[in-house]
Protein backbone atom coordinates (compact mmCIF):
# COMPACT_ATOMS: atom_id res chain seq x y z
CA UNK A 1 0.00 0.00 0.00
CA UNK A 2 1.29 3.61 -1.25
CA UNK A 3 1.48 6.33 1.60
CA UNK A 4 2.08 9.87 1.06
CA UNK A 5 3.49 12.39 3.74
CA UNK A 6 3.74 15.65 2.97
CA UNK A 7 7.47 17.09 3.92
CA UNK A 8 9.52 20.25 3.37
CA UNK A 9 12.26 18.96 1.55
CA UNK A 10 13.58 15.90 -0.43
CA UNK A 11 15.90 14.38 2.33
CA UNK A 12 14.51 11.63 4.75
CA UNK A 13 15.60 14.08 7.66
CA UNK A 14 13.56 16.78 6.22
CA UNK A 15 10.78 18.22 8.26
CA UNK A 16 6.90 17.08 8.55
CA UNK A 17 4.97 19.31 6.32
CA UNK A 18 1.66 20.65 8.16
CA UNK A 19 0.26 21.49 4.96
CA UNK A 20 -1.24 19.69 2.38
CA UNK A 21 -1.70 21.35 -0.89
CA UNK A 22 0.52 23.78 -0.48
CA UNK A 23 3.53 21.46 1.00
CA UNK A 24 6.93 21.58 -0.71
CA UNK A 25 7.63 17.74 -1.72
CA UNK A 26 5.58 14.85 -1.18
CA UNK A 27 7.81 11.67 0.04
CA UNK A 28 6.10 8.41 -1.11
CA UNK A 29 6.59 5.23 0.99
CA UNK A 30 5.34 1.87 -0.36
CA UNK A 31 5.48 -0.80 2.51
CA UNK A 32 5.28 -3.66 0.12
CA UNK A 33 8.58 -2.92 -1.84
CA UNK A 34 9.61 -0.57 0.73
CA UNK A 35 10.65 2.27 -2.17
CA UNK A 36 10.84 5.53 -0.77
CA UNK A 37 10.44 8.59 -3.83
CA UNK A 38 10.29 12.44 -3.62
CA UNK A 39 8.11 14.13 -5.37
CA UNK A 40 8.31 17.65 -5.37
CA UNK A 41 4.75 19.24 -5.31
CA UNK A 42 3.84 21.77 -8.48
CA UNK A 43 0.87 23.43 -7.32
CA UNK A 44 2.66 25.06 -4.69
CA UNK A 45 1.92 28.37 -5.84
CA UNK A 46 -1.36 27.83 -7.72
CA UNK A 47 -3.83 30.68 -6.96
CA UNK A 48 -6.45 28.58 -6.38
CA UNK A 49 -7.26 25.08 -6.24
CA UNK A 50 -3.78 23.47 -5.22
CA UNK A 51 -5.64 20.99 -2.26
CA UNK A 52 -8.01 19.63 -5.49
CA UNK A 53 -4.86 19.23 -7.70
CA UNK A 54 -2.99 17.59 -5.17
CA UNK A 55 -5.77 15.13 -4.67
CA UNK A 56 -6.32 14.26 -7.95
CA UNK A 57 -1.87 13.45 -8.14
CA UNK A 58 -2.53 10.99 -5.46
CA UNK A 59 -5.18 8.90 -7.01
CA UNK A 60 -3.11 8.90 -10.27
CA UNK A 61 -0.36 7.43 -7.97
CA UNK A 62 -2.89 4.82 -6.35
CA UNK A 63 -2.15 6.00 -2.58
CA UNK A 64 -4.40 4.76 0.00
CA UNK A 65 -3.07 6.66 2.50
CA UNK A 66 -2.16 10.28 3.23
CA UNK A 67 -0.02 11.72 6.11
CA UNK A 68 -0.57 15.38 6.91
CA UNK A 69 -1.31 18.38 9.27
CA UNK A 70 -4.64 19.17 8.14
CA UNK A 71 -6.63 19.21 4.91
CA UNK A 72 -9.34 21.96 3.16
CA UNK A 73 -12.39 20.80 3.15
CA UNK A 74 -12.70 20.35 -0.80
CA UNK A 75 -9.85 18.19 -0.69
CA UNK A 76 -11.45 16.13 2.25
CA UNK A 77 -14.43 15.95 0.60
CA UNK A 78 -12.26 14.48 -2.67
CA UNK A 79 -10.25 12.20 -0.51
CA UNK A 80 -13.08 10.60 1.19
CA UNK A 81 -14.75 9.98 -1.78
CA UNK A 82 -11.66 8.20 -3.48
CA UNK A 83 -11.75 5.71 -0.61
CA UNK A 84 -8.00 8.02 0.78
CA UNK A 85 -7.60 7.37 4.48
CA UNK A 86 -6.50 10.63 5.89
CA UNK A 87 -3.82 11.04 8.49
CA UNK A 88 -3.68 14.09 10.77
CA UNK A 89 -0.24 14.66 12.49
CA UNK A 90 0.38 17.47 14.83
CA UNK A 91 4.16 17.43 15.52
CA UNK A 92 5.55 19.79 12.97
CA UNK A 93 9.06 18.77 14.24
CA UNK A 94 8.64 15.33 13.16
CA UNK A 95 11.12 14.15 10.10
CA UNK A 96 10.35 11.83 7.60
CA UNK A 97 12.51 8.84 8.58
CA UNK A 98 10.46 8.85 12.24
CA UNK A 99 7.29 8.83 10.27
CA UNK A 100 8.29 6.09 8.08
CA UNK A 101 9.58 4.20 11.10
CA UNK A 102 6.52 4.64 13.01
CA UNK A 103 4.53 3.07 9.83
CA UNK A 104 6.80 0.49 10.06
CA UNK A 105 6.60 -0.56 13.47
CA UNK B 1 -14.09 36.43 25.90
CA UNK B 2 -16.80 34.38 24.11
CA UNK B 3 -17.47 30.77 23.92
CA UNK B 4 -15.50 28.99 21.31
CA UNK B 5 -17.83 28.04 18.76
CA UNK B 6 -18.53 24.22 18.66
CA UNK B 7 -18.80 22.26 15.73
CA UNK B 8 -21.60 21.81 14.10
CA UNK B 9 -22.41 18.26 12.56
CA UNK B 10 -23.17 18.39 8.59
CA UNK B 11 -24.49 15.56 6.52
CA UNK B 12 -23.42 16.67 3.09
CA UNK B 13 -22.15 19.68 2.17
CA UNK B 14 -24.23 22.08 -0.43
CA UNK B 15 -24.03 20.41 -4.07
CA UNK B 16 -23.33 24.64 -5.44
CA UNK B 17 -21.03 26.81 -4.68
CA UNK B 18 -23.31 29.76 -4.82
CA UNK B 19 -26.32 31.81 -6.14
CA UNK B 20 -26.20 34.80 -8.60
CA UNK B 21 -29.37 37.21 -9.12
CA UNK B 22 -30.25 37.10 -12.63
CA UNK B 23 -30.46 40.43 -14.22
CA UNK B 24 -28.72 42.74 -12.02
CA UNK B 25 -25.26 44.37 -13.78
CA UNK B 26 -21.97 42.15 -12.36
CA UNK B 27 -19.81 44.99 -11.34
CA UNK B 28 -21.85 45.36 -8.19
CA UNK B 29 -20.71 41.61 -6.99
CA UNK B 30 -21.72 42.09 -3.48
CA UNK B 31 -21.99 38.63 -1.93
CA UNK B 32 -23.25 36.92 1.26
CA UNK B 33 -21.38 33.99 2.68
CA UNK B 34 -23.52 31.11 3.85
CA UNK B 35 -22.23 28.87 5.82
CA UNK B 36 -22.47 24.98 5.13
CA UNK B 37 -23.96 24.77 8.61
CA UNK B 38 -26.61 27.62 7.74
CA UNK B 39 -27.37 25.33 4.73
CA UNK B 40 -27.91 22.45 6.40
CA UNK B 41 -30.33 24.33 9.24
CA UNK B 42 -32.33 25.37 6.07
CA UNK B 43 -32.23 21.77 4.51
CA UNK B 44 -33.17 19.62 7.93
CA UNK B 45 -36.08 22.59 8.91
CA UNK B 46 -37.43 23.90 5.38
CA UNK B 47 -36.48 20.92 2.61
CA UNK B 48 -36.91 17.46 5.27
CA UNK B 49 -39.41 19.00 7.82
CA UNK B 50 -37.45 18.50 11.02
CA UNK B 51 -38.82 19.22 13.97
CA UNK B 52 -35.93 21.65 15.42
CA UNK B 53 -35.10 19.82 18.19
CA UNK B 54 -34.57 17.25 15.82
CA UNK B 55 -33.04 18.66 13.39
CA UNK B 56 -30.45 20.38 16.45
CA UNK B 57 -29.99 16.42 17.62
CA UNK B 58 -28.49 15.79 14.12
CA UNK B 59 -26.59 18.77 13.74
CA UNK B 60 -24.87 18.12 17.57
CA UNK B 61 -25.93 21.73 18.53
CA UNK B 62 -28.65 22.37 21.44
CA UNK B 63 -32.43 23.32 20.29
CA UNK B 64 -31.81 27.16 20.82
CA UNK B 65 -28.33 27.39 19.03
CA UNK B 66 -29.98 25.43 16.07
CA UNK B 67 -32.74 28.15 15.89
CA UNK B 68 -30.08 30.73 16.58
CA UNK B 69 -28.33 29.21 13.11
CA UNK B 70 -31.41 28.22 10.87
CA UNK B 71 -32.71 31.96 11.93
CA UNK B 72 -29.06 33.50 9.96
CA UNK B 73 -29.48 30.98 7.49
CA UNK B 74 -32.92 32.88 6.50
CA UNK B 75 -31.76 36.35 7.31
CA UNK B 76 -28.81 35.87 5.02
CA UNK B 77 -31.04 34.29 2.12
CA UNK B 78 -33.66 37.00 2.61
CA UNK B 79 -31.00 39.93 2.66
CA UNK B 80 -29.49 38.46 -0.70
CA UNK B 81 -33.25 38.33 -2.43
CA UNK B 82 -33.99 42.09 -1.46
CA UNK B 83 -30.35 43.81 -1.90
CA UNK B 84 -29.69 41.31 -5.18
CA UNK B 85 -26.55 39.90 -3.65
CA UNK B 86 -24.97 36.96 -4.27
CA UNK B 87 -24.86 33.89 -1.96
CA UNK B 88 -21.79 32.10 -1.61
CA UNK B 89 -21.43 29.19 0.40
CA UNK B 90 -18.18 28.85 2.52
CA UNK B 91 -17.55 26.07 5.22
CA UNK B 92 -17.81 27.88 8.13
CA UNK B 93 -17.62 25.73 11.47
CA UNK B 94 -18.94 22.62 10.35
CA UNK B 95 -17.50 19.11 10.52
CA UNK B 96 -18.92 16.46 8.06
CA UNK B 97 -20.89 13.54 9.98
CA UNK B 98 -18.16 11.08 9.32
CA UNK B 99 -16.41 8.89 11.56
CA UNK B 100 -12.87 10.61 12.67
CA UNK B 101 -10.40 8.36 15.12
CA UNK B 102 -8.37 9.98 17.37
CA UNK B 103 -5.29 7.50 18.16
CA UNK B 104 -3.94 7.95 22.28
CA UNK B 105 -0.46 6.91 21.49
CA UNK B 106 0.77 9.60 19.09
CA UNK B 107 -2.25 12.00 18.87
CA UNK B 108 -2.60 11.58 15.15
CA UNK B 109 -6.72 12.03 14.17
CA UNK B 110 -7.36 9.68 11.32
CA UNK B 111 -10.66 8.47 9.54
CA UNK B 112 -11.35 4.96 7.74
CA UNK B 113 -12.68 4.80 4.95
CA UNK B 114 -14.75 1.06 4.14
CA UNK B 115 -11.97 -0.25 2.52
CA UNK B 116 -9.13 -0.12 5.22
CA UNK B 117 -8.87 -2.11 7.69
CA UNK B 118 -9.89 -1.25 11.39
CA UNK B 119 -8.95 -1.43 14.55
CA UNK B 120 -5.00 0.06 14.32
CA UNK B 121 -3.92 3.40 14.06
CA UNK B 122 -2.27 3.61 10.33
CA UNK B 123 0.36 5.84 11.65
CA UNK B 124 2.02 3.46 14.25
CA UNK B 125 -0.30 1.13 14.41
CA UNK B 126 -1.14 0.84 17.57
CA UNK B 127 -4.69 -0.20 18.90
CA UNK B 128 -5.36 2.35 21.36
CA UNK B 129 -7.85 4.62 18.87
CA UNK B 130 -11.20 6.07 20.08
CA UNK B 131 -14.08 7.90 18.25
CA UNK B 132 -13.94 11.06 17.87
CA UNK B 133 -16.88 12.36 16.79
CA UNK B 134 -19.51 12.46 19.90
Amino acid sequence: MKTIITSTGNQLNSVFDLRFGRASWFCLYDDQSGEISFIENENINAQSGAGTKTVEKVVELGVKKVISGDFGPKAKELLEKFNIQMVLLQDDKNTMQRIIDQLKS
Amino acid sequence: MPRRIRLRKVVEPPRFKGYRPFGVSSKSRKSVDLLYEEYEALKLADYDFLKHDEAAGLMGVSRPTFARIYESARRKIAMALVEAKEIKTVFGNAIMDKDWYLCSKCNARFNIPDTMDKGTCPACNSKQIELLNK
